[in-house]
């Protein structure tokens, strides 16, 4: 009786073994399913991304000799700054281009001809002189910007000429565009411009440093108040709140606002901070605040678990010597708990970063030319950067959107990287 | 040492903010309609790099939000102007009105086009205005000839026009917030919907009732007008692809069949990919659009708040510059990013009006 009942339940095992080994491979498989499918979406996105955006870091150029010629430029005293700064620049490439092409003569062929040529060539060509008066009245060789549409043109067409975009080119225009790359005067270089201008409507001007610069502001205020209100907040709750109802319901509240929609916090700040306090629209400042009250349920969630993860034999030992409560916390509790409190104030902040939905609300989604120079000046974001070119009817805003998510991309992967390096420095092992 | 970082981060803090001259601003702050941002951005531009003023700051808010911030008082935290798709409504006035903004500069610019295109891998479709509101009124008037309406049976184009192709009605445009929207739905639906008798008679009665002074029978036959001409049907044949007009280009490339409603400047930007359908005989080209043949356009405005002129600097200079001749002139540099100019005429009474700032009278 006792042999048989083994004999069965051996048997029961043995039968049922494989249909286990197949549940054990199919639950595995359902896994690495699930892992393919994320990273082909992944690369489906990148390959998207890059394969739009790769062509704006590059920006055509053309190759003119420019006549400086002071009647032209009307400047007659070279000496004052006055005069070289509002001198007539597009006007003497425009002589220059007629000079090359004496065959557009009729009004609209000129006209034609201008737009070839990028209306901000006139600027580098006032850096020019400014830099050196004495180019006055000589004639300088330049490369200069083309205009979007000849860039993308020049960007589209495959070595032979063949098969080029052009989109809103005519016959002419795509002939002088020829002559100029038969003579090689028509090169791609480095979009430097890219990464040194703020936004423009003319895309071949148009810059990512004037967004940088409104993110870099935003997330300096979101750090210096996030930060220490938040890590100040968790040291409360956790060292020193009694335990009680009160407490219990801030806890809960925390954990609640971690998960508004960030476009209420967005709603508040224009409320409050706009509303109620008069600030300015569209200024990193407020756009701060706004995403501190966003970030620092993160914050405070985190640091909270960080300090919590501190074994109480530390502390223990800290009270056993004679140390305060103070002491104990700020010697021994917060230097243990803090690369936990850094890694959760950097994604925090890397979650800032990405925002766009509340900066909607207080004005940032605004087109803004000048790069700002304080948490007070006008600005813009990263992410509605990239909103604002998508939207742009101009087929060469479509690379550089792209471009920009790369630019956004490769910011918040730096950030997490700091996140873990910042982990794995400070961690400290008991 | 931790002190010092502290004491760092508070100087460095209160720096920051103390730096904030809250009472004054030296740039103008513009808001308002998403049509004429891409204009009225260029004009920006343009004047901060000609002239010594910070280039204006330019808010993508749509006309009826630009509008609401405008009219929200006077004061530097609040905007100098208001760009919008579409006229200030009395309501919008009165809000203004009743926060001290009484005295408006109105400025009509230009006018923008509203094109119902497809793929240029397709045939182009030549429609009259009673056909799109045929295909895209929720409820049409019914067939068997008597005055009412019944819910819109049509699947195919053909359906609506014999002479139209036996495709099916699909046609992506934007979402209800959109001007683009208001737009299409007042100068399409509405200018086809007049087309039919008894419909066009209850506008009629309307303002005949106004005018006997029966406001109440006037405002029920209005609103039964508008019902029927300015609602969209909702039966999945109209497609809302949001605000963004770029990917209503890309889904018409992907799909042949489908018709899109977008502005006039993403048709000129993509004429490689897609083609204007012909309104009432007409293709929507630049010509077209300016001489007012084309029917299916809305003009461009710009409201400025008087009592800012002389407090926020250079907004006389920023509309001299949007009315020159250089910039909104049939040559200048907004008609090559695609806004129709106005008539010489009509440009040369805009400049003089806003030279005086001549104030609004509705």
């Amino acid at each position: 009786m006792k042999q048989s009942s083994n004999n069965s339940t051996l048997d029961k095992v043995n039968q049922s073994l494989a249909r286990r080994y197949r549940a054990e491979k199919r639950f595995k498989a359902y896994g690495i399913a699930a892992i393919l499918f994320g990273i082909t979406c992944l690369i489906v996105l990148f390959t998207d991304i890059i394969g739009k955006g790769h062509s704006a870091f590059f920006q055509t150029y053309v190759y003119l000799e420019v006549t400086m010629d002071s009647e032209q430029l009307y400047i007659n005293d070279p000496s004052d700054p006055q005069q070289i700064a509002a001198a007539d620049y597009q006007g003497v490439i425009k002589a220059a281009l007629r000079e090359r092409f004496p065959e557009a003569s009729s009004r609209r062929d000129r006209r034609a001809l201008y737009a070839l040529v990028s209306n901000g060539a006139g600027f580098k060509l006032r850096g020019q002189l400014e830099a050196d008066p004495t180019l006055l009245n000589q004639t300088i060789g330049l490369w200069m910007l083309v205009d979007d549409d000849v860039d993308t043109y020049y960007k589209s067409r495959g070595e032979d000429g063949e098969s080029g975009f052009d989109g809103r080119l005519n016959e002419k225009q795509i002939g002088w565009v020829e002559s100029f790359i038969a003579d090689g005067y028509m090169e791609s270089r480095f979009n430097t411009t890219f990464f040194t201008s703020g936004d423009s409507r003319e895309p071949e001007q148009a810059g990512i440093l004037g967004a940088m610069a409104g993110s870099l502001f935003t997330l300096l205020v979101t750090i210096l108040l996030s930060f220490p209100i938040g890590v100040a907040a968790a040291v409360y709750l956790e060292e020193y709140a009694p335990r009680n109802r009160f407490t219990e319901f801030i806890e809960i509240n925390i954990n609640n606002l971690a998960a508004v929609p960030s476009i209420i916090f967005g709603l508040l700040g224009l409320s409050i901070f706009i509303g109620f306090f008069e600030m300015h629209r569209s200024i990193p400042l407020v756009g701060g605040l706004v995403l501190t009250l966003m970030t620092l349920p993160t914050i405070i969630i985190s640091s909270r678990a960080a300090m919590k993860a501190v074994p109480p034999s530390i502390r223990d030992a800290a009270y056993g010597l004679g140390a305060s409560k103070m002491q104990v916390v700020i010697h021994h509790v917060i230097p243990l708990a803090m690369p936990g409190m850094l890694t959760g104030a950097i994604i925090g902040i890397a979650q800032a970063l990405g925002e766009t939905a509340p900066l909607l609300m207080i004005g940032m989604v605004a087109f803004v030319v000048d790069i700002p120079g304080g948490v007070t000046d006008p600005a813009t974001a990263l992410p509605v950067q990239i909103f604002l070119w998508s939207d742009s009817p101009e087929r060469a805003f479509v690379e550089r959107t792209s471009a920009a998510i790369m630019v956004l991309l490769a910011v918040l992967i730096s950030m997490n990287t700091l996140a873990v390096w910042l982990r794995k420095r400070l961690e400290r092992r008991w | 040492m931790k002190k010092s970082i502290v004491m760092t981060a508070l100087t460095l803090m209160s720096g920051l903010i103390s730096s904030e001259a809250m009472a004054s601003r030296d740039y103008i702050n513009i808001v308002g309609s998403s049509t004429v941002y891409p204009f009225s951005t260029v004009v920006a531009e343009r004047y901060g790099r000609s002239t010594q003023f910070k280039t204006p700051k330019v808010e993508s808010t749509g006309s009826g939000g630009g509008l609401k911030l405008f009219c929200q008082g006077v004061g530097v935290q609040f905007p100098d102007i208001a760009n919008a798709s579409r006229r200030i409504k009395q309501s919008e006035v009165d809000l203004c009105a009743s926060n001290g903004v009484d005295e408006i500069v109105e400025v009509l610019v230009g006018y923008d086009g509203i094109v119902i295109g497809n793929s240029v891998k397709a045939a182009p479709m030549k429609l009259t205005r009673k056909d799109i509101f045929l295909a895209l009124a929720k409820d049409v008037p019914n067939p068997d000839g008597s005055k009412t309406t019944i819910e819109n049976p049509y699947t195919t184009w053909k359906d609506v026009n014999p002479a139209l192709p036996a495709l099916k009605i699909e046609v992506l445009g934007p979402p209800p917030t959109s001007g683009t929207r208001d737009a299409f739905a007042e100068l399409g639906l509405e200018g086809g919907c007049k087309k039919i008798d008894w419909i066009a008679d209850l506008n009629n009665q309307s303002k005949a009732a106004a005018k006997a002074g029966d406001t109440a029978k006037s405002k029920s036959l209005k609103d039964q007008y508008k019902a029927i001409c300015h609602t969209v049907r909702e039966d999945g044949a109209y497609i809302e692809t949001g605000e963004n007009d770029n990917l209503i280009v890309q889904k018409l490339n992907a799909n042949p069949d489908a018709l899109g409603i977008f502005g006039f400047s993403f048709l000129d930007q993509n004429i490689d990919v897609i083609q204007g359908s012909l309104i009432d005989g007409y293709e929507p080209t630049f010509e077209s659009i300016a001489d007012g043949s084309y029917p299916v356009s809305r003009p461009l405005y710009f409201y400025v708040k008087k009592a800012h002129v002389g407090v926020v600097p250079g907004i006389p200079e920023y509309l001299s510059e949007f009315t020159s001749e250089r910039a909104f002139g049939e040559e200048g540099y907004l008609a090559e990013k695609g806004m129709i100019p106005l008539d010489a005429g009509s440009r040369r009474q805009t400049a003089a009006d806003v030279g005086n700032l001549k104030l609004l009278q509705l």
